[in-house]
């Protein structure tokens, strides 16, 4: 089953969790295959019952200790812009969407999502735009994040250091 | 009269020694290469579990990073925040799978007050980063590290500058390695703008952080 996951981090973001669950969001997803939408909702007010939305099999949850589990098993992530949540979207290669919260401001962890939008990493949007997006992406444009490489850093410090 | 004029001098003489001898540490060209001379005793900064930017977070990252260091870099002391028991768990797991491919395998753990939660206040950071301060030079001063190796949790700041002091006295020359986060794509972390003047190797994770602090090594992503 197509799975969409949606996750908040440790922040709250009720309207993306209102956007997602709203039946032009849900037309869109269905529209494009998904038929399970994942929720995690943080410290959200919002926590939405199972059979809130009819058309899609909907599972919701504030937190776990790990979703990792949850991200292998998607096919799309939507995530907010916070650094940690994107980075494990990307390092379990999933395509992602990041849905911005304009109503954080001068947020410096904006920096990276855009960072990361510009190099083509992942899809950018808000909450007013989120339903236009669903319909109108295109995933075949995102590149793979490729892994750090922290043998660079080894190899660099052996050689200034001086290990034989 | 005259007695406190002498304190007076003798204050002052001894803070433009220290500033001097500041000057020579910091600024002494990165030619000493503990690594000629055999292992490397290197110090761990390793951070709590951040919430703000956590792919597991500070200690996660460093983990990475010593897992790609050779056997060379030993004795290996991890210092955490007291409070962080997650850290600890991670830090025996890494440890005792390095321990497979090199039977002399040697770490410890040690524990220093946090110096700064997230979203603390300025002011009370202070007052709790001088208390750390207290309890990195003691450690610092025993374990006496080659290199301090950190990540920016609030606790390297003092750690870092214990070590800075060992070399202004002339105990023992420190070398401090800093690795910028990966969230931090046009400026730096508190921790970061405080060790840029005084670390020896600073690395960043974005070629526009590069751009903006000439010292700063970029070699790509690195964790």
């Amino acid at each position: 089953m197509k799975t969409v996951f949606v996750t908040v981090g440790t922040t709250s973001f009720d309207e993306l969790i209102e956007r997602i669950t709203s039946s032009e969001a849900v037309q869109a997803l269905k529209a494009r295959g998904y038929e399970r939408l994942v929720l995690q909702v943080g410290r959200g007010s919002l926590l939405p019952a199972a059979d809130s939305c009819p058309h899609i099999t909907l599972e919701a949850f504030r937190f776990k200790d790990s979703i990792a589990d949850d991200m292998k098993q998607a096919d799309l992530v939507i995530s907010h812009a916070g650094a940690g949540s994107c980075l494990e979207a990307l390092g379990a290669g999933k395509p992602l969407l990041v849905v911005v919260n304009d109503k954080l401001m001068n947020n410096h962890q904006l920096e990276l999502a855009k960072q990361l939008h510009m190099d083509s990493h992942l899809l950018y949007c808000t909450c007013s735009t989120l339903t236009e997006t669903l319909t109108t992406m295109d995933l075949s444009v995102l590149q793979p994040f490729l892994p750090g490489q922290p043998k660079n850093f080894a190899n660099f410090l052996d050689k200034a250091l001086g290990v034989q | 009269m005259a007695f406190l004029e002498g304190v007076v001098f003798a204050v002052l003489l001894i803070c433009l020694l220290f500033i001097i001898r500041l000057y020579i540490v910091v600024k002494s060209e990165p030619k000493y290469k503990p690594g000629t001379k055999g292992p490397i005793a290197v110090l761990v900064v390793a951070g709590s579990v951040c919430l703000v930017c956590s792919l597991g977070g500070h200690t996660t990252e460093i983990l990475r990073l010593m897992e790609s260091l050779s056997a060379a870099y030993a004795p290996r002391h991890y210092v955490i925040a007291d409070t962080d028991k997650m850290s600890e768990e991670k830090i025996c797991t890494f440890e005792s799978s390095k321990q497979h491919s090199d039977s002399e395998s040697q770490f410890t753990i040690c524990r220093i007050p946090r110096s700064r939660e997230v979203h603390q206040s300025w002011s009370s950071s202070v007052v709790s980063t001088l208390n750390a301060l207290w309890y990195s030079l003691p450690l610092v001063f025993r374990l006496r590290p080659d290199m301090v190796l950190c990540n920016g949790p609030g606790t390297c700041v003092p750690l870092c500058v214990a070590g800075l002091l060992l070399g202004i006295l002339g105990m023992k020359k420190v070398l401090i390695v800093y690795v910028e986060s990966i969230c931090r794509v046009h400026s730096l972390s508190l921790s970061g703008k405080i060790l840029y003047p005084i670390s020896d190797y600073f690395f960043v994770q974005w070629s526009s952080l590069r751009d903006k602090y000439p010292k700063s090594i970029f070699l790509g992503r690195i964790v």
